[in-house]
């Protein structure tokens, strides 16, 4: 099974503006003539970002590595506090075995936060992620396609 | 246990698991259809697909059998299944969607570019796939001879000819629609009985969990004894029954205690880890580290990461998983502590994995309701068997298609999940003494021990080579698969042996990482010359199209 390419062009009219149909009159209306150079304008500031990554100019490694490291070092800080909210009760009802005597509405301790509050803290830190890790892409995408530098 | 009604709704849900298969088969043309469902599958569904594949006989059956013989200690198991794809978001969904590897082997090739490496990961998937496998396949020969009385193999062998024909069949497209329903009927399945039972619990007057003097039969309770064994009650009688014998015990009586299982109110309800035990807090923190790192490795679940559009859509699809999960795993704790009070005589017989299909009965009575959920129940048991089953299997099979027999066609797909799926049927049919919660659990710390240092480093650290990967997988994947077959064949161990192998990960997983990095770190002259342009390939945004 090899991986196939799946990227898609980037957009149907950038396909056809390259390949003029021999069939049909090539004379474009005006309107058209307009929404093409936009595309290509568009295109060429785009084109040369991508450029710029794709061919590891020193821009584009350092980029990288920065978007990288601040996804990693999310993803750590968020692992670090399921590492001390859930992997530290273990420890805490070793040293201190009195917590987990404790009763809360008839039920004891460790089986509330471990039956049932553990599962919306995961999701909770889990949706945490997703929005800050899709706020990281963004701020590298508008760093990319920033239209001066 | 007479239940006119169990049958027809194991048929059922047999039935309608072949005829959505059939249904997805109209639609599958191409080898890319039956592989990866064509990429064409909403986030919902196949969230619900991950979850309801990912739901197993373990957690539908053996989370609520631990909790009853072992109390809260082993909460740790569905938290740690639900905190294992909290781990697979933070560190592996989006970059592994956007690498396009559709299997761990694939991965291999495309980040480190070896050949060997990827043949060395290919036999790592079909081994934690076939380990995985075996205790789905005896979970249903188990359960059908519980609710039917008919023989083990019925089971086993039904459930293996089954997903066998619908895999082979319909492929992956037909099973996300297969999936997708069976996580909702598993669902169903435990949480309508589940409300059932605990307005029985309220209307009985709430009777105490843990009563002071000990677990005790509430009906007339008759158990045949099949292997000899000491029993002994809370009044200090220590009695020896042997193979054959009935012991009858009248309502009211207590429950005694057999070897190695926690009859004891205040161990069950406590921490383990309350005392001074080194050896419990080792295990208890084996079991997290296998749990969380395990599920990124297992074969199944990696697969379905590439029927999601893009790297954004793969970590929203993931957390929708983890929710999806997360709700589920409230159920069983519910089956878990009402077991105590309905179905004592398990903590005798030690069957303990059948108190989910039980305790309907038990606690409702054989009246229609007892006997309809009851029903619900076995239905929801087999969903669990067949989802499971049926995702192994294409997984396993995607990867013997396209490594061992170098074929990409449907033929070669079929042929591939019909060799998958004899092995473990064979291996189940001749292995019946495994504890189908004990094994998972392995399978967990052999995933935890090879694949996760393979992915995470593979995705984070530029610095990894093939020669160091190849060397991780190998030491810790070995030493975590040298402690699963001292476990199921070598001679019974005690005191710290039998804690580091019982629960490897604490020290497999740690070894892994330390050996890739400082393998890789000696060859780092074999880092890939592309890794830049993986890098770049991993954690680009998608909306860039790099």
């Amino acid at each position: 099974m090899s991986a196939t390419d799946d990227r898609a062009p980037a957009s149907g009219v950038e396909e056809r503006a390259g390949v003029p149909d021999p069939v049909h009159r090539p004379v474009p209306q005006p309107r058209t003539r307009i929404v093409l150079a936009e595309v290509s304008r568009r295109e060429d500031r785009h084109e040369r970002t991508r450029a710029e990554l794709a061919e590891q100019t020193r821009v584009g490694e350092a980029l990288v590595r920065g978007l990288v490291r601040a996804q990693l070092a999310l993803a750590l800080r968020l692992s670090l506090v399921v590492v001390i909210g859930l992997g530290g009760l273990p420890w805490l009802f070793a040293i201190a075995p009195s917590v987990g005597r404790v009763t809360v509405l008839g039920v004891k301790l460790p089986w509330l936060l471990l039956g049932v509050a553990s599962f919306p803290f995961l999701i909770g830190v889990g949706w945490a992620y997703v929005r800050l890790a899709e706020r990281n892409e963004q701020e590298f995408t508008d760093l990319v396609q920033r239209p001066e530098r | 246990m007479e239940n006119a009604l169990v049958v027809p709704a194991i048929v059922a849900v047999t039935l309608l698991t072949v005829g959505i298969g059939f249904y997805g088969l109209r639609l599958a043309r191409t080898t890319s259809d039956f592989l990866v469902a064509s990429r064409a599958v909403s986030p919902t569904w196949n969230a619900a697909a991950i979850g309801g594949e990912y739901l197993s006989a373990a957690s539908f059956l053996g989370v609520a059998g631990l909790i009853l013989k072992y109390g809260v200690d082993v909460l740790w198991y569905p938290v740690g299944f639900a905190a294992g794809y909290l781990a697979l978001l933070l560190f592996v969904a989006a970059p592994l969607r956007r690498s396009g590897a559709f299997t761990l082997p694939d991965f291999c090739e495309l980040r480190l570019g070896s050949r060997r490496l990827r043949i060395l990961a290919t036999a790592f998937v079909i081994f934690i796939g076939w380990l995985y496998l075996v205790p789905q396949l005896q979970g249903a020969g188990l359960t059908l001879a519980t609710v039917t009385g008919s023989a083990y193999p019925v089971g086993a062998v039904l459930v293996a000819v089954v997903v066998t024909a619908n895999v082979a069949l319909g492929g992956m497209r037909a099973i996300t629609f297969v999936q997708a329903f069976q996580y909702w009927l598993k669902l169903t399945a435990l949480a309508v009985p589940a409300i059932f039972l605990a307005l029985q619990w309220q209307a009985d007057a709430r009777p105490a969990v843990t009563p002071p003097d000990g677990p005790t039969f509430r009906t007339t309770t008759s158990v045949v004894v099949e292997h000899p064994a000491t029993l002994t009650f809370p009044d200090g009688e220590v009695r020896g029954v042997r193979p054959g014998e009935t012991v009858v015990f009248e309502a009211g009586d207590p429950v005694p205690e057999v070897a190695g299982v926690t009859i004891d109110a205040a161990d069950w309800l406590l921490p383990s880890t309350a005392g001074a035990d080194d050896r419990g807090l080792f295990a208890t923190y084996s079991l997290i580290l296998a749990t969380f790192l395990g599920t990124m490795g297992l074969p199944h679940v990696l697969v379905r990461f590439y029927t999601n559009p893009d790297g954004a859509a793969a970590r929203r699809t993931t957390l929708v998983v983890l929710a999806l999960v997360g709700v589920f795993y409230l159920l069983p704790t519910i089956y878990g502590v009402l077991g105590r009070i309905y179905t004592p005589q398990l903590l005798v017989t030690g069957q303990t994995d059948a108190v989910v299909v039980l305790l309907p009965e038990a606690a409702l009575g054989s009246g229609t309701t007892g006997r309809l959920l009851a029903a619900l129940v076995a239905a929801g048991a087999f969903a669990a068997f067949l989802s499971t089953s049926s995702g192994l299997l294409t997984s396993v099979a995607g990867v013997i298609s396209t490594d061992v027999l170098g074929r990409g066609s449907v033929r070669g797909f079929r042929l591939a999940t019909v060799i998958a799926g004899v092995v473990p049927a064979i291996l189940a049919l001749n292995v019946s003494g495994l504890d189908v919660s004990q094994v998972v659990g392995l399978a967990f710390a052999v995933a935890a021990s090879s694949f996760c240092p393979l992915l995470v480093l593979g995705i984070w650290w530029r610095g990894l080579t093939d020669l160091g990967a190849a060397a991780g997988v190998l030491v810790g994947g070995g030493a975590a698969i040298g402690a699963v077959l001292v476990t199921v064949l070598g001679p019974p161990l005690s005191g710290w042996p039998a804690t580091l192998v019982a629960q490897p990960a604490a020290w497999t997983v740690p070894l892994a990482f330390a050996v890739t990095v400082l393998v890789s770190a000696a060859s780092r002259r074999r880092v890939p010359a592309d890794v830049g342009a993986t890098m770049l390939r991993l954690h680009a945004p998608d909306t860039l199209r790099l």
